[in-house]
This record gives structure tokens, sequence and C-alpha cells, in this order.
């Protein structure tokens, strides 16, 4: 293998030393110009701009003089309620950073394949009604069986739902990013009559019931901190698509598909399976989400319960390049910023929709790094991109 | 598949005449045991054809006996089901069309039964809310005819929807909310065409950037300004109708073509103007060459990115025409999330009108009609929860998508740069 072989190769799995500079220059300048713009916004709706920005550095980290009180109050009597109260926050970044490595890998794995996964939502929906609809209609099971049924559950709604435009998409080659649009659509639809029919809790609210104690993600800390093992199986899955995309052998034919698949095809790959089964595990990995949200955090599945978590996805697999640890990384960034954001609108009196302003600003500049590149006069550097979408039906 | 592939190939010929043949058979099937045997003996099915409030010569209504209605179809279906078998019939859109024709008029004698149902009101609703879905589709026609697509038309109607009520309520004059909306539409596509033209941005992508970001600017400012200001930020008034005078005394067309308001008419136009533009003209011809073959088209001299970021505003522009429709053209106030899909559903129609103004604007129609039934039915008490009929448009998009109805060729560079 040659040097330049070797670069190739690197760049392809995007980490490692200075080529990890280079993936991370981008994205971050991205960011940063995303949150100036932001800025600029906060500033026009009339408000503090510094006061935002602090209120959303103490909602998403966490407030240092409650640290600091929080500690002194350990070290000196041992009680722990203080230290608890200033980790809240933190913790709560993560809990919401759960569903996003969840629904990013989601997207991240369809674009590995020349999919465009904008289904996320309606999965996430669907995965999250499937989990709770095992998680309170089945009672006395040991917590063992329980909770791994009521997560293979949402695993299987959310598959169904990428499967359909999946093999539409195979079969007869209707694009995958309207469809699975529909199939949002769709679901929200769905989930309307669900929820104020068939699996409508007792009394006036269109809520799911209680999900039982057995099929809970455990928690790790006393109530009102949620953090839950959700986050670690995060991880976890986030490092199985590594494998997966990386070392396996499938892994090697999805992405051959996704980077050309007439190539592929003329190595004897079958394009209508390799779509099918990416966009069914698209769709498992986004019902993942759903139902860490339910079985996790809120143990019942009400209406709007997606929100938004479909279109931040696209925005992360973007923003990690398609790679699972990027996805982690930018998952983390997205948790730490909207768990913040809700903070912010208390006490600054921002809207929690700047954050979609600058999300949808990130995915302009990931998207043509070429701007980033012009505005902080980088030299441009010959990377290999990798193929995201075709045009109608190719 | 082409029609030339179907001719040399006699097993794939069969195969679809039976496969026709037989879904014809079981529509005539299906309409027999669900609506027939449902629908009361005796029962008559009014259907009003005078819209109230227009200025139209009153006309009889058309009032047919319900159960024998319902069992002709299924009779006419099953006959042409059986003749399809026997014989073959050629063109597909025909069957197609029976197939849709009976199964609704059934549909509609059974929901209506014993009940009064208005037919010309159902098409004009359907000609309303076909509007936004065509002009979506016409800015789909325009920009992908010059091969750039545009999958943000979603995001760009909701911030034009936005910033016609806004403009419109703050100055008061309803024209210039118009103006500003599409001009804000222009500039949105502006901004599309120069990142995938000049930075060559992914297509796809740039598009769903633009929907993203309308989507997250539209609810921002919607809470931040016009839930609190409501008066005089979200309150413009909706265009008046213009009647066109005497036009409108004819029955059921009357109502229907010349009594509506002016998004309405110039959507109509729009239709009939693009289509000569497009097909008649010398800028037609370079915009469907730049489609086509960039490179031939350069060769002779045609500004391959000229022509481009040309079609691309011109069909943001349309874009914001149909985003002020949602507002200042029928209800007069910004919700957030208000155009639900419908950008994307007039991508549908974009595809199953085959990339012709004519054929999207009459395909706008059937999800037009698709999306109005639902309201109707509901009205009628029908027995299906309505969040099933909700579904009905995205469904029929879904299905039009694979193509069982006719596959669509997209022009040929469509969804790439072009590098000279």
């Amino acid at each position: 293998m040659t040097e330049k072989d070797k670069n190739k190769t690197k760049s392809s799995e995007g980490i490692g030393g200075g080529a990890l500079r280079e993936a991370l220059r981008v994205p971050a300048l991205a960011v940063l110009t995303g949150l100036l713009i932001g800025a600029i916004a906060i500033v026009a709706s009339g408000s503090n701009v510094f006061e935002a920005y602090y209120a959303l550095f103490v909602g998403s980290f966490g407030d240092p003089v409650r640290f600091y009180n929080g500690f002194q109050q350990f070290f000196s009597t041992g009680e722990t309620a203080g230290l608890l109260r200033a980790i809240y926050p933190f913790t709560e970044s993560l809990v919401t950073a759960t569903p996003y490595i969840f629904a990013g890998l989601s997207v991240a794995l369809g674009f590995r394949c020349g999919l465009f996964n904008i289904g996320a939502e309606g999965q996430f929906f669907i995965g999250a009604l499937t989990s709770a609809f095992v998680g309170y209609s089945i009672t006395g099971l040991p917590a063992f069986i329980h909770l791994p049924l009521a997560i293979l559950a949402g695993m299987a709604g959310g598959a169904l739902w990428g499967m359909i435009p999946g093999y539409l998409k195979a079969r007869f080659g209707a694009h995958e990013v309207v469809n699975t649009i529909m199939m949002n659509w769709i679901a929200f639809r769905l989930s309307d009559w669900l929820l104020n029919g068939p699996m409508k809790a007792s009394g006036f609210r269109p809520v799911t019931p209680n999900i039982e104690h057995t099929a809970e993600l455990p928690r790790f800390f006393p109530d009102p901190l949620r953090l839950n093992w959700g986050f670690l199986l995060a991880l976890a899955v986030a490092y199985i698509v590594y494998w997966f995309l990386f070392k396996t052998t499938i892994g090697f034919e999805i992405r051959s598909v996704g980077a050309n698949p007439d190539a592929a095809k003329y190595a004897g790959m079958n394009i209508i399976r390799n779509f099918v089964m990416v966009m069914a595990l698209a769709g498992a990995l986004a019902g993942m989400a759903g139902a860490s949200q339910v079985l996790g955090v809120d143990h019942w599945v009400g209406q709007g319960f997606s929100a938004g978590y479909g279109f931040d996805a696209i925005a992360l697999a973007l923003l990690g390049k398609s790679h699972p640890a990027g996805v982690v990384l930018a998952a983390l960034l997205f948790g730490f910023l909207r768990s913040g954001a809700t903070r912010m609108q208390s006490i600054a009196g921002v809207p929690i929709d700047i954050i979609s302003i600058i999300q949808g600003l990130v995915i302009v500049f990931i998207a043509a790094p070429d701007i980033i590149r012009w505005l902080y006069r980088l030299k441009s550097v010959k990377v290999e991109e990798t193929v995201l979408t075709r045009g109608w039906g190719r | 598949m082409t029609t030339a592939e179907i001719a040399i190939n006699p097993t794939r010929v069969r195969r679809a005449r039976l496969a026709y043949g037989i879904v014809l058979l079981a529509v005539g099937l299906f309409i027999f045991l669900t609506f027939g045997l449902n629908t009361q003996p005796g029962l008559q099915t009014t259907f009003g054809i005078n819209l109230a409030g227009s200025n139209a010569v009153p006309v009889p209504d058309l009032v047919v006996p319900a159960q024998l209605t319902v069992y002709l179809m299924a009779g006419i279906a099953a006959f042409f089901g059986a003749f399809q078998l026997a014989r073959g019939i050629k063109s597909t859109g025909a069957l197609v069309g029976v197939i849709a024709a009976t199964f609704v008029i059934a549909f509609l004698t059974w929901a209506a039964q014993g009940k009064s149902f208005n037919l010309t009101g159902m098409i004009n609703s359907s000609l309303v809310r076909a509007t936004p879905i065509a002009l979506a589709a016409l800015c789909g026609v325009i920009s992908e005819r010059s091969a750039v697509i545009n999958i943000g038309i979603e995001g760009i109607m909701l911030l034009a929807a936005q910033t016609a009520v806004v403009t419109a309520s703050l100055t008061d004059n309803l024209y210039v909310g118009l103006l500003a909306a599409i001009l804000i539409g222009g500039l949105l596509a502006a901004f599309h065409a120069y990142l995938v033209i000049r930075f060559k941005v992914d297509q796809i992508v740039s598009g769903v950037a633009i929907n993203i970001f309308g989507t997250g600017f539209t609810s921002f400012v919607s809470s931040r300004f016009l839930e609190k200001n409501t008066d005089l930020l979200n309150n413009s008034g909706v265009f008046p109708v213009i009647s066109v005078p005497l036009l409108d005394r004819i029955p059921v067309l009357g109502p229907l073509l010349f009594q509506n308001n002016i998004v309405i008419y110039l959507t109509i136009l729009l239709v009939v103007v693009m289509h000569i533009m497009l097909f008649y003209t010398p800028w037609g011809l370079r915009t469907r060459a730049v489609g086509e073959h960039p490179k031939a088209a350069d060769t002779l001299g045609v500004n391959v990115y000229l022509v481009r970021y040309v079609n691309v505003i011109l069909g943001g522009m349309i874009a914001g025409l149909g985003g002020a429709y949602f507002t200042i053209g029928s209800v007069g106030r910004f919700d957030e999330i208000m155009t639900a899909g419908k950008g994307f559903i007039g991508l549908a129609a974009m595809i199953f009108g085959k990339w012709n103004p004519i054929g999207a604007f009459t395909s706008s129609l059937i999800f037009g009609f698709a999306d109005s039934l639902q309201v109707k039915l509901q009205i009628l008490r029908v027995p299906i929860p309505s969040e099933f009929l909700l579904m009905a448009p995205y469904i029929v998009t879904m299905i039009v998508l694979t193509g069982v109805v006719g596959r669509a060729v997209p022009p040929a560079a469509d969804g790439q740069p072009y590098e000279k």
C-alpha cells in the first residue's frame, strides 16, 4: 500500500492523527459561525446576547456557583443533594443527547449507502409507540425479558417504517426523500388516531398509559435526574454501527453501493437488498431513539413526541460526516445546545426555535465547506467527498 | 420502462394485461361487497350542483337511487375487467381512470346515501386546495427542466407565507404582501441556486437545509413576535373574490373558474404561460436543452449557468406565490408549519405530471381532490376515523411515486451539477 492509499483509507474512516484536525476544523468553524449568526438573530429580536448565551451555558453544563457549593456541602457533611442539583443540567444534556445519537446514526447509515433518510422523525415516533405498547400492555414479566422486548419492539416498528420507502426505492425507484416525508405525515396521523383511540390511557389527555416498571431503562441517580442506561446503550450501538460499517463484509457492500452503485452492481452486489436492508436498519436505529426516550425518560408517549428529532438527525449526520464517532460528538453538541436552549428560553426569553435556525445554517456550511474556507481564508484541501444522494430514481 | 420496451416484450404485456384485468375485477367485487351491501335499499343520494353564494344560474340537483348506482359502478368495473382479460385495452391511463372513477363515485354514493352532497362544492374545494400544490409543482417543473432539483420548496413556501402576512398586515395592503412573498421566494431560490451552481453543494442537502431553516425561522418569528402582536403583525385579511361578469353565471363552470381570488387566477394563467414558454419559445428550448444535455447546449452557445440561475429564481418566485396563498390567499394569518408537506406533495405532482406544466396542474387537482374529500367525508360522518382520511393525500403521493400509474422520465441531467 502506498502512502497515498493509506491517506485515502484514513480519510474514508475519518478519525486519526492529522486527519482528525482537518476533519474537525470545518465542522467546528461551521458551528461557530452558526452561533455567531444566531447571536445576530438574538440581538435583532431584542434580547441580550451575553445573557442569552450565558443562560445557554448554565443550562447545558450547570451553574459554577452551584457546583462549588455542592462540592463544599459534600465534603463537609457528606450530603449529596446539593451536588446532585449542581450536576442536573449536565445530566439533562446527556439525556437529550441520547436519542440524538441513535437518530443521527440512523441518517448517517443511510448516507453511507447513498440513501437520504428524512423519515427518522416518523420512525422515531412509531418506534416510541410500539415500545410503549409492549411496555404497558404486557405485565408480569421480569425486567431482563420485558426491557429487551420493549426495545426490540421499538426497533421493529422503526424498521418497518423505514423499510417501506426502502423497498419502494429499490423496486420502483421512487425517491426516498419524498416517500420518507410522506411516511412521517402518515406516522403523525396514525399516532393521532392511536393516542385518541386504541392506545389512549384513561383520562382526558391523548397519551398512552405509563409503562410497567419492568420495562423502564434503569436510572443512575435518584429522581429528578433522568440519566439512564439508554445513554450507554447509545454509545455501545454507535460502536456496533462503526464495526458493522467498517469491519464487516456487509458494511463494505453498503459503502460500495453508496459510493458507486454501478460498480457495486458489476461486482455482483445486490443493490435492491442493500437499499431495503439499510433503510430497515436506519429505521430500527431511529426506532431505538424513540424507545430510549420512552423507556428511559418519559415512560409514556403523547402528541408531538417526536418534535424535530428527524430533522436534527440530518444535521447530526452531516456534522459528523456520517461517521459513528463524529455523530456521537455532534449529538453531544446538540444535546448540550438543546438542553441549554430550554433554559435560555425561560431566563432570557429567546425562543427555542433559534436552535433550528442555527442548525439550518450549520447544515449549509457543512454541505458547502467552500463557504467556510472562503470566510476564514482556509486553504482548500482535496478530500474525498461522500456521495450523499442522487437525483430522482437513479 | 418505455412503451417501446413493452411492445417488444410479449410476456410482460400479457402479465400487465392480466394484472389490470384482475385488479378491475377485484375493484368491482370490492365495491359490491363493501359499498353495495352496506347501502340501504330505497335510499337516494343527492348530488348538489348549486354552490351557495355563487352567481350561477340555479339548476336542479342530481338525485340518484343509492344502491342501484353503487351496483352499476361495480358492474362497470367488473365489465371492464372482463373485457381487459378477454381482449385487452391499450391505454393504461383509461384503465386507471375507470378504476378511480368507479371507485370514487361508488364511494361517494355510499357515503352520502340518504343525504345531500354538493358536487360543485367538492370540485371547487379541490381546486382551492390544489392551488398551493400546483404552484409548488410549477416551481419544481421550471427548475428541474433546467436540471436543478429544488426540494426546499416547502421551506420557501413557509417563509413566503409568513413574509406575506407580516408585510400585508404592516402596510395594510395585500398586494404589497404578495410582492414581498414573491421576492422572498426568489431570494431563497437564488441562495439555493448559488449554493448548488457556484459551490456545487448537493442539491438535495441544500434543499433540506432551506426546509429546516424555514421551519426554524418561521417558528422563531411566530413565537417571538406574531403571538404577542397578532393584530399588528398577523392579521392581514384575505384577497377578495373577483367575479368575472356574465361568465360567472354559467352553472358549475362559473363558480369554479370565474369566481376566485387573484392567486387562483394567477395559477391558472401561469400554467398556460409556462406551457407556451417551455415549448414554443427560444427560452423554453434553451431550458430543456440545459436540462437534457448541458454540454451540447453549452457547445451551441447557451449559457448553462445563467439559464439555471434564471429558472431556479423564477421557480422560487412561483413558490413564493404559493406561500402567499397559505396566508393572504386563504386564512389571513400565519400558523406554525401550516404548509403541512404541501411542497413535497407538489414535487410528487410534478413527477406524476411528467415535468409538464399542464400535467403537473392536473395531477395537483387529483391531490387537491384527495385532500378535500377527507374534509367532506368528515362532514358526512363516514364511519372511518378522520385521521385515516387525513392520510389520503400522503398515501396517494406514495402510490404515484411508485410509477405504477405510468413511469415518468426526468430530464436527463436532473440533479447533476455542470462543470465546464
